[in-house]
């Protein structure tokens, strides 16, 4: 929550071919509840639509969602196209069916969290507000 | 919070997104470049620009349609800003934009420049931050300038002040919806928008629509009540070559000169009550509270020894 | 009328018929010590009311289920959805699982296939092969099912937007086994309505996705008639987080509308309703579950009879397959899962299922693997041999609790039917955005109980505990993608591409014209003409949907 900085604003995508927006729809919902400014891209983008839209809207943080198993090459390639863009700042967060032993893999590709299924949504709307904090101290200090 | 002015104003001629994306965010947060910012643009660019508000009431199609125009214009080789507006809520401060979804299919266009915007429950209104993000996006060289916004209501009438010309949109089965918008019908909208037109009930609602238009229609000898069906982009060529008379038209007789000064006067006030609030605050604060609201704010004003 | 009467009518008509066609699973169904089992447990006085409401198994309203004999008869289809990777590894699993006892198959297809791309088309790219098997050509098709006889084994094809061309590639394969296409049994999903609201894999705007879905019925009931050629679900609206009333409304709502549509084509009812079926979840609550399908049974006989007077018995009957929540399973302490599949299964059962598929305990994290998969057949084994629900018909009927919760869930639905019709139909909603909402709001609510507490998941908000061993999970092998692209381009070299462009440029022809695209497709896909190549053409003159 913000008390005197302007909300945080937070772009939710789901990347690849993956239908299932429940959990992302949720999050975005839990996010906006805790004051995020919330723009949700839909089911079915790519990530250069989902980079370059965050870069638009100049976002404080990325939340992404995969449930089919193409996590691996699908979150990293958002992380690329944003640095693509000038926007290698802004942190990028993921959840989904993703396997412990993948996170790792994730986290060095650039990835700031990682969140598997069952995670409790506290939990989650926690990382988002550290990250967006930790994305504008970062910037104040520029 | 954000990188220095010229560093963004450099950004803004180079049509660079993010330095776009940063210096919206620095108007609408109200921060230290902000002014710099806004002192240094270029001023003439907004002439050129056409600034179109889209209201409506949820359902009838009105984001779809939004995507529909840009398709359009970017046909017409126009660079187009767009400022999407959705409602903050009042207790948590956050906000749903999702207007945002209908239009990804311009994500990777260059030349499709969209702000998704809260209303951020500015005790200003919206006129401050979206009248700068006009003039922000017209800097970097959009020429026509769409904002959308939600519902009925206060956020509404805002940006009637801030267009140039607003489109109301509206689709059939809204029949008591429209009863009840009938007066402010009129003031609001210079064209009224049939969205669905393929659907049940679009003559009906077109009639009705007419009849509220027809002493407009005569006077300016431009038809008001347009149908499209913008799922299948149809009648929107139409739209905006209706739009572009219109535009000439009030340009003419020196409506569009006026509406202008009023979107400038309106921003400022809203400027000027944004910049007082945090004195405002802290002034009531220190006022006494027992009293009438009305007496205290008397006192309020005493102490702000204005004049 | 006195009981005896209307149950000896009952006797005489429907269950003579029924035993007839073939006897029951056992001569005697007795409890241990030689006690008979009741076929069906009825009231002292069957009346009007009883009749109107409860009625007879395999007579209207067919509230205690669609057969007079139910699973005494025939026990339900343990029908276990698989398929990942290429053709040839979900071969493998097939004959598995067919070895093992399945009764009939299920194919999963990989994302791109469902979306209508090829494999390596560069939407495709890391989704090849991850949540269902692939298939570009025919060729893999036959790879498919390859030594599986088509005329033994009955096939459920979960397929929605392209089902029209996979169904194309099943015909050719049969044709090409010996198989002729009317003695054909299985089904394809072919629900596209709940695509725009749950599911997400939609290609085609609403109205030519419905021109597509008549095609095939049409088609269909003159040489497939063994063939059911829609499964109108409710699986994935629950799943996304839709309460059990919203569950029936939304599914028979789109109902209603194919079968509208069909109508509008010039389709007679009762010449093809009798070959729709539908898809239920099978959640966690057993006695709400149980309610729900009865109160959806009653209510789609109701709509048949009354609104599209059908006059065949066969049109008002809702045959139903039903699969265990899948998000339901948890991934912490995934042994509990099984317990939780063994609930939901028996809500199924006692829901007079005619087919199920039960989720692995592994499935929140991946794939199932071999044991897993083996384990949740198990379930649906012991279930039905072991625990003697399946010895008699629709037990719960007259249960005060049962009985009440169906006639709350029929009249729920019945409302909010009643609601999207009033506001111009499904189609209309969809575009609206009116049931997305809906669902939205049920799922937003309930996460929110998981979230505060309320609703106790166990091992996930409740009784959790610190160190966990790691499962063995099925990992798709990466180089899976590699293989099928680099296959993909085989088959396009060896095939006659003149052919193929001919086929297409029919294709076309006919798509503009508003024929019946099933022989153009039947004729493309014989060539070898890609799924991806075929959706092309079909995506430049319907257009995409874009939500």
């Amino acid at each position: 929550m913000t008390t005197e900085q302007s909300p945080y604003r937070v772009l939710i995508g789901k990347p690849g071919l993956d239908g299932h927006d429940r959990g992302a729809k949720f999050i975005a919902r839990a996010l906006r509840d805790e004051g995020f400014e919330v723009i949700y891209t839909g089911i079915r983008r790519t990530a250069a639509e989902i980079a370059a839209t965050a870069i638009q809207e100049d976002v404080d943080v990325v939340g992404l969602s995969s449930l089919s198993g193409a996590h691996l090459r699908l979150f990293p390639e958002v992380v690329q196209e944003l640095k693509n863009r000038g926007g290698a700042d802004i942190p990028v967060l993921g959840g989904g069916v993703i396997p412990d032993e993948d996170i790792e893999l994730l986290l060095k590709k650039g990835m700031n969290a990682i969140f598997t299924s069952g995670t409790p949504a506290a939990t989650i709307i926690q990382s988002f507000t550290t990250a967006s904090q930790q994305h504008r101290d970062h910037d104040a200090q520029k | 919070m954000t990188p220095k002015s010229d560093t963004l104003l450099a950004g803004l001629k180079n049509q660079d997104p993010r330095a776009i994306g940063r210096a919206i965010s620095a108007v609408e947060n109200n921060s230290h470049e902000a002014v710099a910012l806004l002192s240094a643009l270029d001023r003439d660019r907004i002439h050129h620009v056409l600034v179109l508000g889209i209201t409506g009431p949820p359902g009838a199609g009105k984001s779809t349609l939004t995507s529909s125009l840009i398709r359009t214009l970017r046909h017409q080789k126009k660079r187009v800003g767009i400022i999407a507006v959705d409602p903050s809520s009042p207790i948590s401060g956050g906000a749903i934009l999702g207007d945002r979804i209908r239009m990804m299919d311009h994500a990777l266009d260059p030349d499709v420049v969209v702000r998704s915007m809260a209303t951020r429950g500015r005790l200003g209104g919206l006129c401050a931050s979206a009248g700068a993000t006009v003039r922000i996006m017209a800097a970097s060289g959009c020429e026509v300038v769409l904002i959308e916004t939600v519902g009925v209501g206060q956020s509404e009438m805002d940006i009637v002040r801030l267009a140039d010309i607003t489109l109301m949109v509206l689709a059939p089965g809204f029949g008591d919806d429209i009863q009840a918008m009938k007066a402010g019908l009129l003031e609001v909208a210079d064209f009224l928008v049939v969205n669905k037109s393929d659907t049940q009930g679009a003559e009906a609602l077109c009639m009705d629509m007419e009849q509220i238009f027809s002493a407009k229609e005569e006077k300016s000898g431009i038809k008001r009540v347009l149908q499209t069906v913008a799922t299948e982009n149809s009648g929107v060529e139409e739209l905006l070559d209706s739009v572009h008379s219109f535009s000439l038209y009030i340009t003419d007789n020196g409506i569009k000169e006026k509406r202008r000064d009023q979107a400038l006067n309106a921003e400022t006030l809203d400027w000027v009550i944004e910049m007082l609030r945090p004195q405002l605050i802290q002034a009531l604060e220190k006022t006494p509270g027992k009293n009438d609201p009305r007496l205290r704010a008397e006192q309020l004003i005493k102490t702000l020894k204005l004049q | 009328m006195s009981t005896h009467t209307k149950q000896t009518e009952w006797q005489e008509q429907e269950l003579a018929a029924s035993l007839n066609r073939f006897p029951e699973r056992k001569e005697e169904f007795t409890f241990h010590g030689e006690v008979e089992v009741p076929r069906l447990a009825l009231p002292e006085n069957i009346d009007d009311e009883y009749l109107e409401h409860i009625g007879f198994p395999g007579k209207y309203p067919y509230t205690r289920g669609v057969q007079p004999t139910m699973y005494r008869g025939r026990l339900w289809t343990m029908r276990q959805y698989a398929g990942f990777s290429t053709a040839a590894e979900s071969n493998k699993r097939y004959r598995y699982l067919l070895e093992q006892g399945t009764t009939g198959l299920s194919v999963a297809f990989d994302l791109p296939t469902q979306i209508g791309y090829d494999s390596d088309d560069a939407m495709a790219l890391g989704e090849v092969g991850k949540v269902g098997v692939a298939i570009d050509t025919l060729a893999d098709m036959e790879a498919l099912f390859a030594d599986i006889p088509l005329d033994k084994i009955s096939t459920s094809m979960t397929i929605n937007s392209p089902a029209i061309v996979l169904l194309a590639m099943y015909i050719v394969v049969a044709e090409k086994q010996g198989v002729p296409a009317d003695k054909l049994r299985g089904t394809i999903q072919n629900d596209v309505l709940k695509e725009y609201v749950a599911r997400g894999t939609y290609i085609f705007p609403p109205k030519p996705s419905l021109g597509l879905i008549t095609d095939i019925f049409q088609w269909c009931s003159s040489n497939m008639p063994l063939f059911n050629t829609i499964s109108i679900s409710g699986y994935h609206i629950r799943e996304a987080g839709s309460t059990a009333a919203q569950e029936v409304a939304f599914t028979l709502a789109n109902g209603i509308t194919y079968v509208q549509t069909a109508i509008d084509a010039g389709l007679e009812t009762d010449h093809f309703a009798k070959r729709l079926a539908f898809f239920f979840n099978a959640s966690s609550n057993l006695l709400e579950e149980i309610a729900k399908f009865r109160a959806a049974r009653r209510l789609w006989a109701r709509i048949m009879k009354n609104r599209f007077e059908a006059k065949n018995p066969a049109s008002m009957m809702m045959r139903f397959h039903a699969q265990t929540a899948g998000s339901s399973l948890a991934a912490t302490q995934i042994d509990n899962n099984i317990v939780r599949v063994t609930i939901q299964a028996l809500a199924a059962v006692f829901g007079g299922t005619q087919s199920l598929h039960t989720n692995s305990r592994d499935e929140a994290l991946s794939l199932p693997t071999e044991d897993s998969v083996r384990t949740a057949l198990r379930t649906q084994q012991i279930i039905a041999h072991e625990s003697g629900v399946a010895d008699t018909v629709d037990p719960f009927a007259g249960s005060y609790y049962i009985e009440q919760l169906t006639d709350a869930i029929e009249l729920a639905a019945e409302e909010l039917i009643a609601k999207i019709e009033g506001a111009g139909g499904v189609v209309a909603c969809i575009e609206n955005g009116f049931i997305k909402r809906q669902i939205e709001q049920a799922s937003y609510d309930y996460q929110k109980e998981i979230e505060s507490g309320d609703r106790v998941i166990v091992g996930v908000n409740a009784f959790q505990i610190d160190k966990e061993e790691k499962p063995e999970l099925l990992r798709v092998n990466p180089a899976v993608e590699e293989a099928q692209v680099s296959s993909l381009r085989d088959v396009r070299a060896e095939r006659n591409n003149q052919e193929v462009e001919a086929t297409l440029v029919s294709l076309k022809e006919a798509a503009e014209s508003g024929d019946n695209l099933m022989e153009p497709i039947i004729a493309a896909v014989r060539s070898y003409a890609s799924l991806g190549e075929i959706c092309s053409v079909l995506r430049q003159i319907f257009g995409e949907y874009r939500d």
